[in-house]
C-alpha cells in the first residue's frame, strides 16, 4: 500500500498573501472611525455598499446566468422595511437590518416562481417590472409619505446613537459587518457543493443538469441569498440617508446600473471582479465627478468596450496573464511525481 | 358610459404599445437579442423628430418620412458595428452591451436636450375627434395611431411570410448555420432586421412625442410596456403582440378609472397574472 499519487489543494501561494492583505485591510477599515474624517468614512461606507451589492449581483449573473435588472426592488424593500419597523413597530433600527434580510428572503421565494418563468434577457426585464411594481406600491403607502417619501423621526435617529458621531460610527460598523458577512457568505457558498453546482451551471446548464445538479433549486437558492443581502444593504443605505422616497429607494441607476458596470468592468463570474470593479468605479467617480451626466456616458462606454473586447473584465485579463487566484473557489490536483514507486 | 369610454381609449393607446413592442419582438425573433436600449431608442427618435421639426417647420407626422430612414440606417450601422460582435451562445454580452447603450443614450439626451419635458405639436389633428354616441367620441390622432399600428404589423407580417427577405430572416432564425450554408449572409440579415426594427421605433417615437410630454428618462418604461405587450400576446406572434398591447392599454385605462395611482400598477398586475397563469402568453405561436 502506498499513499495516493496526488493531493488536492485549494489555496495558492498568492491566495495566502491575499488573505493576509484582506485581514490587514479589514483591520484598517474596522478601526476606521478612529483615524478617518467624516467624509472619508462616508466614502468608505458607500464603497462597502457597492462592493456588497456588486458581489451579490455577480453571484446571480456571473454564476447562475440570472441577469437581474431589478435588484433595486430589494434594496428599496429593505429600506422601507427599516422605516416601517422603526416607525410603526418600535423596532431598534439596527435590529431591523436582519429583519429586512429575512422578510426579503421570504418575499423573494414567490417572486422567483414568477420571474423564473422568463429566460435570459426576458428574465432581466421581468425583474425590472417587479421592481416597478414595488416602487408603485411604495408610492401608494400613504403612511410613508406616498410618492414624496418620509424622513426618519428624530427620536428614532437618536436611538441609533445619541450624537451624530456615535450614530455615524454605528452605521459604519454595521455596514462593514454586513458587507464582510455578504462577502464571506458568497465565498463560502461558492466553495460549498452548491458552489460547485453553480459553476457547473455557469459552464453548461445542460451538462450540469445531466450530472445530477438540480439547476432550478440551485438558482432559487442563489436568488434568495442575493435578495436577502440586497435588502440588508438597502436598509443600511437608507439608515445612513435618514430619508426614503420611492424614486430613490427603487432607483435603477443607483442600485443596478452602477452595480452592473462595476461587475462587468472588474470581471464578471470571478469573485475578485467586484472588488477590482468597485475600486476602479470609485477612482473614476472621484476623478470624473465634475462631468455630471457625461460621467455616466463615460462609464457606460467603458463597460460596453470591456464587454466587447475583454468580456472577462479587468480581473480576467490579469488572471490570463499571471494565473492568479486570490480567493480560490475551485480545487487543484497536484501529482506527487517525486515519490518513488507509487 | 365613462367605463366604455375608458375601454375604447385604452384600446387605442394599445396600438401605440404594440408599436413599442413590434420592433422588440422582431429582433428577438430573428436573432434572440433583447435590446434593453429599445425604449431609449424610441425616445431618441422622438428627439430626432423634435430637432427635425424645429429645423424645418415640418408637420411632426410628416417628419416620420425623414426620421424613419435615418433611424433605419443608424440601426444597420449599430448592428454591424456593435451587436453583431456580441452574438453567440453566451447571453450576457448582448444584454449588457444594450444595457450600457441604454444608459449612454439617456445621459447623452440629458446632456443635449436637458431634463425639461418636451412635446411635438401636430396642430388641429390633436383635438379633432369623431363623435360616436353621446359621451363617447374617438380622437382622430389616437385612431390614426391605432390604424398605423395595424398597418405596421400587417406590413411586418407580410414581409416575414410573403417575401424573399422574410424567408431569409426566418431561415436564419431557425438555424443560422444551415442558413449560412444556403448562402445567406447572416450579419447583413441581422443588420437589415435591426434597421426594420428601428424604422418601427421611429414611427413609435413620433407618435409618443405627439401624444404626450417626453423627457430623456422615459425610455425604460416604454421598453417595459413593449415587453409586457410581447409576453401577454405570446412570443413570436405579431398579431398577438397587438392584442397584448390592447390588453395592456385597457388595463391601464381601467386602473386609472379606479385611482390615478393605479394606472401603471394595473398594467403590471395583468402582466404578472399572465406570467403566473399562462406563461406562454394568450396567443402563442403554433409551429407547424
Amino acid at each position: 500500500m502506498s499513499g495516493p499519487a496526488f493531493t488536492i489543494a485549494r489555496a495558492t501561494p498568492e491566495s495566502r498573501i491575499a488573505l493576509v492583505f484582506a485581514l490587514l485591510g479589514l483591520l484598517a477599515l474596522a478601526t476606521g472611525p478612529y483615524w478617518m474624517d467624516r467624509n472619508s468614512m462616508r466614502l468608505v461606507g458607500e464603497f462597502l455598499i457597492y462592493l456588497g451589492l456588486a458581489s451579490l449581483w455577480n453571484l446571480l449573473a456571473g454564476y447562475a446566468g440570472l441577469v437581474s435588472v431589478g435588484q433595486q426592488a430589494y434594496v428599496g424593500f429593505g429600506g422601507y422595511v427599516l422605516f416601517g419597523c422603526a416607525m410603526f413597530l418600535g423596532v431598534p433600527p439596527l435590529l431591523a437590518v436582519p429583519i429586512a434580510g429575512a422578510t426579503a428572503a421570504l418575499l423573494s421565494i414567490p417572486v422567483s416562481y414568477l420571474v423564473f418563468r422568463l429566460k435570459g434577457a426576458y428574465f432581466a426585464i421581468g425583474t425590472w417590472v417587479v421592481a416597478e411594481v414595488f416602487m408603485l406600491l411604495a408610492s401608494q403607502w400613504q403612511a410613508m409619505g406616498g410618492g414624496s417619501g418620509v424622513s426618519l423621526p428624530i427620536a428614532i435617529v437618536r436611538s441609533i446613537g445619541s450624537t451624530r458621531d456615535m450614530r455615524e460610527q454605528m452605521i459604519y460598523w454595521t455596514t462593514l459587518g454586513v458587507t464582510v458577512a455578504v462577502l464571506i457568505a458568497v465565498y463560502l457558498l461558492l466553495r460549498s457543493r452548491w458552489g460547485l453546482a453553480l459553476q457547473a451551471i455557469r459552464d453548461s446548464e445542460v451538462a450540469a443538469e445531466s450530472s445530477g445538479v438540480s439547476v432550478a433549486s440551485a438558482k432559487r437558492l442563489l436568488y434568495v441569498v442575493a435578495c436577502a443581502g440586497a435588502a440588508m444593504i438597502g436598509s443600511l443605505i437608507f439608515m445612513a440617508k435618514l430619508r426614503i422616497s420611492p424614486s430613490s429607494a427603487f432607483s435603477v441607476n443607483d442600485w443596478t446600473a452602477f452595480v452592473i458596470f462595476i461587475t462587468v468592468i472588474g470581471g464578471i463570474g470571478r469573485i475578485e471582479g467586484p472588488v477590482i470593479g468597485t475600486i476602479l468605479f470609485f477612482l473614476l467617480r472621484e476623478t470624473l465627478s465634475d462631468l455630471g451626466a457625461s460621467y455616466l456616458i463615460v462609464l457606460g462606454c467603458v463597460a460596453v468596450a470591456i464587454m466587447l473586447f475583454a468580456p472577462k473584465g479587468i480581473w480576467g485579463l490579469v488572471q490570463d496573464k499571471f494565473g492568479w487566484q486570490l480567493f480560490p473557489v475551485g480545487r487543484r490536483l497536484i501529482l506527487n511525481t517525486n515519490k518513488e514507486g507509487a | 358610459m365613462v367605463w366604455v369610454n375608458a375601454i375604447v381609449q385604452g384600446i387605442l393607446v394599445g396600438g401605440l404599445y404594440a408599436l413599442f413592442a413590434a420592433g422588440l419582438s422582431l429582433i428577438f425573433g430573428v436573432m434572440r437579442l433583447v435590446n434593453i436600449a429599445h425604449g431609449d431608442l424610441i425616445v431618441l427618435a422622438a428627439y430626432m423628430a423634435l430637432t427635425c421639426v424645429t429645423l424645418t417647420d415640418l408637420n411632426p407626422l410628416l417628419a416620420i418620412f425623414v426620421v424613419a430612414p435615418f433611424s433605419a440606417l443608424a440601426g444597420y450601422a449599430f448592428q454591424r458595428l456593435l451587436f453583431n460582435r456580441t452574438l453567440g451562445a453566451d447571453i450576457l454580452p448582448p444584454l449588457l452591451v444594450s444595457f450600457g447603450l441604454s444608459v449612454i443614450i439617456q445621459n447623452a439626451l440629458l446632456q443635449i436636450y436637458s431634463a425639461d419635458s418636451r412635446k411635438l405639436n401636430a396642430g388641429g389633428i390633436e383635438i379633432a375627434s369623431i363623435p360616436i354616441v353621446q359621451g363617447l367620441s374617438i380622437g382622430v390622432l389616437p385612431l390614426l395611431m391605432f390604424v398605423t399600428a395595424i398597418l405596421t404589423i400587417g406590413a411586418l407580417q407580410f414581409m416575414f411570410y410573403a417575401t424573399p427577405l422574410g424567408r431569409a430572416l426566418r431561415a436564419t432564425s431557425d438555424d443560422q448555420d444551415v442558413a449560412r450554408l444556403m448562402g445567406y449572409d447572416n450579419k447583413h440579415l441581422y443588420a437589415i432586421a435591426m434597421a426594420i426594427s428601428l424604422a418601427v421605433v421611429a414611427i413609435a417615437g413620433i407618435f409618443l412625442a405627439v401624444r404626450t410630454n417626453f423627457d430623456p428618462a422615459l425610455g425604460p418604461q416604454r421598453l417595459i410596456f413593449g415587453f409586457e405587450a410581447v409576453i401577454i400576446g405570446g412570443l413570436g406572434n405579431l398579431w398577438g403582440t397587438l392584442a397584448g398591447g390592447v390588453i395592456l392599454g385597457v388595463a391601464q385605462a381601467l386602473g386609472a378609472m379606479i385611482d390615478p395611482g393605479w394606472q401603471l400598477l394595473a398594467g403590471h398586475l395583468v402582466f404578472l397574472a399572465i406570467l403566473a397563469f399562462r406563461p406562454e402568453g394568450l396567443f402563442p405561436r403554433v409551429d407547424g
